[in-house]
């Protein structure tokens, strides 16, 4: 047997006529490359480093496996190990493979197998994993230095403010880490998620997790503007991963952003907010309400102002009964760059149904994801003003919150946030 | 007969299992590679057939050696490495189905044996003489070392035979004083005389049918088994959490204690001069903490009593005694598995500590979400790293 264990994809006994290797600038691993099918948004691989992290502007994957954990252990030591360990099986299971070195099935009869199993035979998928740093790995709730990094927390990696409209779930909020694997297969993405915290046990704790389907936001202009619960594309003015400039000014942390926390360059916040959404009620609305609380039409995902899906909404367009056509209270409109100083953030969330709920409705709603180059700027003013002022708050209920910084991208040889530890 | 599916210790009848002490401590099959080995003389083929047992090589260096056995025939397959006396094994591996390969690693030391493919089997096998040439890396798989082993299975074997002991004359107080009707007394007694049965409850398992008589919980019941043992008496002792509860008369309460002592006591009987091997006992620890995992973190093991921290540190006891027979033996092979483990039993340890009370432990209910959640990452922070110890033991 291989010393090496092996793909994932090994298992299927093809070559690469299996899938579709694309995507230039994202495929940087071993997208497989099979001659020249067609074109998709997708690759099969995305390389694990690089210099941002994956599963930022990668094209967004169908589905969704974010999971945010506690640090248990008091050493630094262990925390460094954690982050080499998981940078080794996060770059084997982003190429397809398994989690450990010995796999599923290669290792020792006597051993619990170093990868769990449940994706062998299947492809990558498209696999991203995205690492971040919340707020208590830097100071407890004390306020006291845990790992020797305090004097390196970024200015802006606290926790969010309580915005009105949050009923907050503590247990569906915060967090040490954060894990973000995406993939075109839920499957890939729970494994991903599951191999990960059994690397980490006796050194951190999953505090929540969340599983989402149905990306509800474009990351690149290659990709059709998907749907959210309610039935309205979403996403549609979402930073694209083909605006290097819009990235650079919204996205990227700079390297003179933060002095305290040069580490970060080159890396970004990532803001989760779990977001119910009131369906039932919803879907009783007459679509002409429906269509004005979001400020665009059902249908093509034009604005009320007319034109296209990407046609710019004017906002001052009058309208027949003494208003403006876009409603003031319309959800593209609060939420729109030019109402906060231009900021705009990469929104990267998905849709979730956990179910249904004690009353029979469905536990179901956005798990918002975004990324901001600073949250003080880029994300609670958009949240303060949605919160205060959106028509659509009447059908959400924010349930869960938590804000990380993404370290940048893990070079050769490198492990996760290893500037950081520096 | 719960965790049929879990807890593999000594799952066949034990009086089978003790005999292949020593071969198992000397061979262990797997498919990795290891790391002495690498060079490919160090890895034999050997393909079984109904008619053949063709071994790629007659002669290999001693040391870690490989065989990759493949069962070419129709029938289930054996392979095994014997002395040159042809009667005393070396290692074995059993269970090779037709078109499947299993992998048997093992260190050998110079000398000359046997190979034997043993299809359908029985019988004598099909054999062919093997020579080990004295390639100078062979590990001395020492007196030291026996003795160590011989240690953990004495002092296992001790604290089992006393554990079960202890259980046997603490049961025979608790029944006495349910059927007397002295209930404050009983309810005081059940989770101290408990304590015994949980510390050894990986080896009391393995008697299938004493176990669901002594130990089955109301949930596991199956439709028109009778319920009976240590969780009946428990829910007559503890009925407030059960609606329209009828209590025991004194005749059925009888009937209820005499069974569970009779039991207990064909139990001791039974443990009284069994026999372990280490990797049993390793086993056994990893399989205690998969007790503690599913059944006592989680509150169900106690239903009516709520005393499931008292199972739940008793398990954590037997995994420990388990572990630390083990110790000497794990910190010669795998110092960093053996320091780990200390550390997070004790981690562990100062969590269940937090919540005593009195000689005992508070009740589960009284524990908050947050403290059940901090148990049950402890109990996983241990359990992972304990899930290696067996392969280590036996390295």
């Amino acid at each position: 047997m291989s010393p090496a264990g092996f793909s994932r994809r090994g298992l299927l006994g093809g070559s690469g006529a299996l899938l579709v290797g694309v995507a230039g600038g994202f495929a940087g691993g071993r997208a497989v490359t099979s001659g020249d099918a067609e074109t998709a948004a997708e690759a099969a691989s995305y390389a694990f480093r690089g210099e941002h992290q994956a599963g930022i502007v990668t094209p967004a994957q169908d589905r969704l496996h974010f999971a945010a954990l506690d640090v248990t252990t008091d050493s630094r030591e262990e925390l460094v190990a954690l982050l080499q360990e998981w940078t080794e099986a996060a770059e084997r299971m982003t190429r397809g493979e398994d989690a450990g070195p010995e796999g599923a099935v290669g290792g020792s009869y006597l051993l619990p197998p170093d990868d769990t199993g449940e994706a062998i035979g299947l492809p990558p998928g498209g696999l991203t994993i995205t690492f971040g740093l919340g707020p208590g790995l830097f100071r407890d709730a004390e306020g006291r230095d845990r790992f020797g990094l305090a004097d390196r927390q970024p200015e802006a990696l606290r926790d969010l403010p309580h915005f009105p409209g949050d009923v907050l779930d503590p247990r569906r909020s915060g967090g040490d880490l954060c894990i973000q694997a995406c993939a075109q297969d839920p499957q890939v993405a729970v494994h991903a998620v599951r191999n990960l915290v059994r690397i980490g046990f006796g050194r951190v704790s999953v505090r929540w997790s969340q599983l989402g389907f149905g990306r509800t936001s474009s990351t690149s202009t290659s990709q059709a503007t998907p749907r959210n619960l309610f039935g309205f594309k979403d996403g549609t003015a979402n930073v694209k991963a083909e605006e290097p400039e819009a990235l650079a000014e919204h996205v990227w942390v700079g390297p003179g952003d933060d002095p305290a926390a040069g580490w970060l360059a080159g890396g970004t916040y990532l803001a989760a907010r779990r977001t119910n959404m009131t369906i039932e009620v919803w879907d009783r609305q007459p679509l002409g309400e429906q269509e004005a609380f979001i400020g665009r039409t059902k249908g093509t995902g034009a604005p009320l102002s007319g034109g296209s899906e990407h046609t710019e909404p004017d906002f001052e367009m009058p309208g027949s009964n003494g208003t403006t056509v876009i409603a003031p209270d319309a959800h593209v409109r609060v939420v729109h760059p030019d109402a906060h100083g231009g900021a705009r953030m990469l929104r990267r969330g998905y849709n979730f149904v956990d179910g249904s709920d004690d009353l029979g409705g469905l536990d179901a709603g956005l798990f918002f994801i975004a990324f901001v180059r600073d949250p003080a700027t880029g994300f609670i003013p958009v949240q303060n003003a949605m919160a205060k002022n959106d028509a659509l708050m009447e059908y959400l209920r924010f349930t869960g919150s938590a804000l990380f910084a993404v370290p940048p991208g893990v070079g050769e040889g490198e492990f996760v946030a290893q500037a950081l530890f520096a | 007969m719960r965790n049929l599916l879990v807890h593999t210790v000594i799952s066949r009848p034990l009086a089978a299992a003790l005999v292949v002490a020593l071969p198992a401590l000397a061979a262990c099959t797997e498919s990795t590679e290891s790391s002495a080995t690498g060079a490919d003389s160090r890895t034999v083929t050997v393909t079984s057939s109904e008619e053949a047992c063709e071994v790629s090589d007659v002669e290999a260096p001693s040391g870690t050696l490989r065989f990759d056995v493949t069962n070419a025939g129709s029938q289930v397959t054996e392979f095994y490495l014997l002395a040159d006396d042809g009667l005393r094994i070396v290692a074995e591996i059993e269970n090779i189905g037709p078109q499947a390969t299993r992998q048997l690693v093992t260190s050998v030391p110079a000398g000359s044996y046997r190979t034997a493919c043993k299809p359908g089997m029985s019988g004598e096998g099909i054999r062919a003489a093997f020579t080990v040439t004295d390639s100078g890396e062979e590990r001395d798989v020492s007196a030291d070392e026996q003795e160590l082993v011989d240690a953990a299975l004495a002092g296992y074997q001790a604290y089992v035979e006393d554990q079960s002991a202890q259980l046997l004359e603490k049961t025979a107080r608790f029944v006495a004083l349910y059927e007397a009707g002295e209930d404050d007394e009983a309810r005081a007694l059940y989770p101290v005389a408990r304590t015994h049965w949980e510390r050894i409850e990986t080896v009391a398992e393995s008697f299938g049918d004493l176990d669901p008589r002594m130990d089955l919980r109301e949930a596991d019941l199956e439709p028109g088994q009778e319920w009976t043992g240590w969780h009946r008496i428990e829910k007559d002792l503890w009925p407030a959490r059960a609606e329209d509860y009828t209590a025991l008369t004194p005749r059925q309460r009888s009937t209820y204690a005499q069974d569970l002592l009779a039991n207990t006591e064909t139990l001791d009987a039974q443990i009284q001069g069994l026999e372990f091997t280490v990797d049993q006992i390793a086993n056994g620890s990893r399989g205690l903490l998969e007790e503690v995992a599913t059944g006592k973190v989680t509150g169900e093991e106690e239903y009516w009593s709520r005393t499931d921290l008292y199972d739940f540190q008793a398990n954590v006891d037997g995994a420990r005694v388990g572990f630390e027979g083990v110790q000497p033996i794990v910190a010669e092979k795998d110092p960093e598995l053996a320091e780990t483990l200390e550390d997070r039993f004790e981690a562990l340890q100062d969590l269940l500590d937090e919540h005593r009370s009195g000689d005992g432990f508070v009740a589960y209910d009284e524990l908050g979400t947050e403290e059940v959640k901090a148990l049950a990452d402890a109990v996983n922070a241990l359990s992972e790293p304990l899930s290696r110890l067996t392969a280590a033991v036996l390295a």
